[in-house]
């Protein structure tokens, strides 16, 4: 327990991010629209988050601001994907290489500054229950969010009229659209709202898990998102299994490099995204051609209401 | 009588699409309590000028009224407000979502949090009025097409549609689904709604509707009385000239078989059972035609049978020889081709030219292919060669397929598959779409390839097709055959009907074969 329990803390720190972004994903894909610039908005609104909260000294309003350039990348992908009907694919790896050049180039200034960041609240009560306590209930206030979002989206999607539009939009735009639901108008609002979630993930790297802006600090997480996002089938409690299954693993690889094995670093280092990619691929093989049909029907095509299928 | 508003009155409606009119200057009208039956041939704009109606597209000229005051659509949704449904060819329903869920998609008014139980009972209280059985808790994915279908004119009733629209409605439902849906059409007419009905099957038309308008290349042929009218006389409207089309089918004897499948399992995309213990056999010289409602293994069977899909279990053999599980390209060099029914996505490649398309099946063969290479002026000369001699009408080989209009895209894929002379071909939904002159050619060379000797399998959702062309006739239910039928053109077309809703023939006088061995 001693070992164990510090772990399992920190597999949810770590995890964090990962379940934003996967988060974010699962919404935007929902409505049919890929969104591959996940690791370049991370990376945005990482330095974004930073360098507000270190400029104004409010960790709070650094995530207020990540979100908001989060959704102005969303506008782009989406004006590209919806309105010009452009190739998803394409305009996803644009931002991606956009946001990764920008943030470093941005960035150069913040290097090896550290702030405060989101300070650690423990929930009362709850914090006091013998191990679920300190791994899920002593942490700063994203992450606790992160849990509401999860359990909200969960609920969202089956239980609610604008869940169920959602749904409609991205399985069938052609149904959806001779329903009366606007395509365009669902398509825009959650790539706009999925991005700016993304984006808070990013932010959580640089105001709560490492607390200072570092070049391409995400290493990866918003590419392992978007893997996720296909390995939960689109399900955000499943989402919330493999983004801390990555941290779980993130959490002790780093605990083994500094109590020193013989294990190269690099080695140790790849353990979390193997060991992520190893255990989905094993459900999804189970789940054989199941996962095929969670997957939202009309994900990556542009609509055109007056062209035949 | 009449000097009420009508519901809904369409004047000089025009629609174009890049190079065709499908709709010029169509008036058109639904009075209350009224069947309005809308005739024409395939490709006549029926479809499109009621998607006009319905807001889906943009009319380039003409005028809407309803109830007497001018709109403009600029979505469904809008149409909806006005009191208009429809019920689409292809319907449109989200597969992975339940019933109930599909009754409420994109209705305001609705609390955000949905009520289901009130849904629900909202839902089977209409569903009992009008006696359209569903279960709101299936998933549409579940349920058979006649099935769906309810669900989606249910759906309309759901949103207090007053005018109906039922686009095609009959044409995936068994002879008693129809007669089932035709009481609920008079019924809702009694109560007022006014209901445009799309057919382009004079019987229905005649039976069901009070006016009947007459669509004939986008063009507006005439509105008519049907208490005043004959099938003749729209057959006429319809088509434009007289066409007779006899079927020329000279009497020939079965020869030996070629293609057979017994015990045959397979699964579906879903990875359900799609085809359940088929054993049929098609021999040369002669037609086996499939019937049966869409969606109960018809296509999984054929793609079975030519090494397109997995047999789980039961085996596939041509003219002897063990083929079960092979690999297609096998198949097609024992001359076992294939016509799928999804032209611009199993059948040819949109994107690449006609010459490109025509070789896809002989492209490791001499002389289009020499070693390594493929040598293009033989390609195109066989291009040229198979688009004259199956009159396929294209600019030139070098167009993209993604061009040509469906009657010339079936051409095209009927040459390809028909100019070796394949041992048999499978044919699926071959003249589905096409217009009558096109319908015939396909239907001519069909029966010009059994005539030299060649053996075809024929999915056909035509009834008449498949009883005209057909010298055996296999009925499928939930990829079950239900029965073998010698000389289709001698049984009554209810017996047949039957069997397609699932009744196992086991009449002596008909021949069942289907559970030899
Ligand atoms: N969305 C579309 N894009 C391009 N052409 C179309 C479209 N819809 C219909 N057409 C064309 O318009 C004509 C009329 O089609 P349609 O209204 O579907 O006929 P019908 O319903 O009477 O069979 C056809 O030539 C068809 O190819
Ligand atoms: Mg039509």
């Amino acid at each position: 327990m001693e070992i164990i329990i510090p772990i399992l803390t920190a597999a949810v720190r770590s995890g964090t991010p990962i379940l934003y972004a996967t988060l974010g994903e699962i919404i935007t894909e929902k409505a049919g629209i890929l969104n591959l610039g996940l690791e370049g908005i991370m990376l945005v609104g990482a330095y974004t988050g930073f360098s507000v909260a270190y400029s104004s000294g409010s960790a709070w309003l650094g995530v207020g601001a990540a979100f908001l350039v989060g959704t102005l990348m969303g506008l782009i992908h989406a004006f590209i994907c919806v309105t010009l009907k452009g190739n998803q694919v394409v305009s996803g790896l644009a931002i991606t290489m956009f946001g990764t050049g920008a943030s470093s180039l941005l960035g150069r200034e913040f290097v090896g500054f550290t702030i405060p960041g989101l300070s650690r609240i423990p929930l009362p009560v709850l914090s006091d229950i013998p191990v679920i306590g300190p791994v899920f209930f002593n942490h700063d206030a994203l992450i606790y969010s992160s849990y509401i979002l999860v359990l909200f989206f969960c609920w969202f999607f089956t239980s609610t009229r604008p869940g169920l539009n959602l749904r409609a939009v991205g399985d069938n735009p052609r149904a959806a659209d001779a329903m009366g639901i606007s395509v365009t108008g669902t398509r825009y609002f959650y790539t706009l709202l999925g991005a700016g979630i993304v984006a808070v993930g990013g932010a959580y790297m640089s105001l709560a898990y490492t607390k200072m802006w570092g070049e391409l600090m995400t290493a990866g997480r918003g590419w392992i998102a978007v893997a996720l996002v296909i390995f939960a089938i689109w399900n955000p409690a499943r989402a919330a299994f493999g983004a801390y299954l990555f941290g779980g693993v993130e959490a002790f690889q780093l605990r083994l490099q500094t109590a020193g094995t013989t294990i190269p670093t690099p080695v140790l280092m790849m353990l979390p995204y193997l060991m992520t990619i190893g255990v989905l691929l094993f459900i999804s093989i189970k789940k054989g051609k199941g996962i095929l049909f969670g997957a939202p029907a009309s994900l990556g095509a542009p609509f055109f209401r007056e062209e035949r299928d | 009588m009449n000097t009420e508003q009508p519901l809904v009155h369409m004047e000089g409606i025009t629609k174009r699409f890049a190079g065709v009119t499908a709709n010029f200057g169509i008036n058109f009208e639904v009075r209350r309590g009224e069947v309005h039956a809308l005739l024409g041939e395939n490709g006549a704009g029926k479809s499109t000028l009621m998607n006009i109606l319905y807001g889906l597209y943009r009319p380039d000229g003409g005028k809407i009224f309803i109830s007497g005051k001018e709109i403009s659509f600029s979505s469904p949704g809008d149409a909806r407000k006005a009191g208009i449904g429809m019920v689409h060819q292809h319907f449109m329903l989200i597969r992975s979502q339940t019933v109930w869920e599909n009754m409420i998609l994109g209705l305001d008014g609705l609390p955000l949090v949905l009520p289901r139980r009130e849904i629900k009972e909202r839902i089977l209280g209409i569903s009992e009025q009008y006696g359209l059985q569903v279960d709101p808790d299936a998933y549409i994915w579940q349920l058979s097409i006649g099935e769906q279908q309810r669900v989606a004119i249910l759906q309309m009733l759901f949103r207090q549609a007053n005018i109906l629209i039922l686009d095609e409605p009959t044409a995936v439902l068994t002879p008693q689904e129809c007669e089932h849906l035709f009481e609920t059409v008079r019924q809702m007419t009694a109560e007022g709604h006014g209901i445009v009905f799309i057919s382009h099957k004079l019987d229905e038309v005649m039976g069901l509707s009070s006016r009947v308008t007459i669509l004939r290349r986008g063009k507006l042929a005439g509105t008519l009385d049907t208490s005043s009218t004959t099938k003749e006389r729209l057959a006429e409207l319809m088509v434009g000239k007289k066409m007779v089309f006899s079927i020329d089918k000279k009497e020939l004897a079965r020869g030996r078989p070629v293609l057979e499948c017994s015990s045959l399992h397979a699964l579906g995309d879903r990875g359900f059972p799609a085809v359940s213990g088929a054993s049929i056999s098609v021999h040369e010289h002669e037609i086996l035609g499939i019937a049966g409602v869409a969606g109960n293994g018809q296509q999984e069977l054929c793609e079975a049978m030519v090494g397109l899909r997995k047999a789980e279990s039961g085996s596939v053999r041509v003219k002897g020889e063990d083929m079960t599980n092979r690999a297609p390209k096998d198949f097609i060099d024992r001359g076992v081709h294939y016509i799928p029914a999804d032209r611009k996505g199993t059948g040819l490649v949109p994107n690449m030219k006609v010459s490109e398309n025509s070789i896809l099946k002989r492209y490791w063969k001499r002389p289009v292919s020499k070693g390594f290479f493929i040598k293009w002026s033989e390609v195109a000369a066989f291009a040229i060669k198979l688009v004259s001699q199956f009159s396929v009408s294209t600019p030139s080989v070098e167009t993209p397929v993604r061009n040509l209009s469906g009657g010339n895209l079936q051409k095209l894929m009927l040459g390809r598959e028909l100019s070796d002379d394949p041992a048999v071909v499978l044919a699926v939904h071959p003249t589905w779409g096409l217009d009558v002159a096109a319908t015939c050619f396909v239907r001519e060379q069909l029966l010009s390839h059994r005539e030299r000797g060649g053996a075809v399998l024929l999915v056909s959702e035509d009834l008449d097709e498949l009883i005209s062309m057909s010298d055996r006739l296999a009925v499928m239910c939930k990829g079950e055959i239900m029965g073998v039928l010698e000389r289709p053109a001698d049984v009554p077309v209810e017996s047949i009907g039957l069997m397609m809703a699932g009744t196992v023939i086991r009449d002596e006088a008909f021949g069942r074969e289907g559970s030899q061995e």
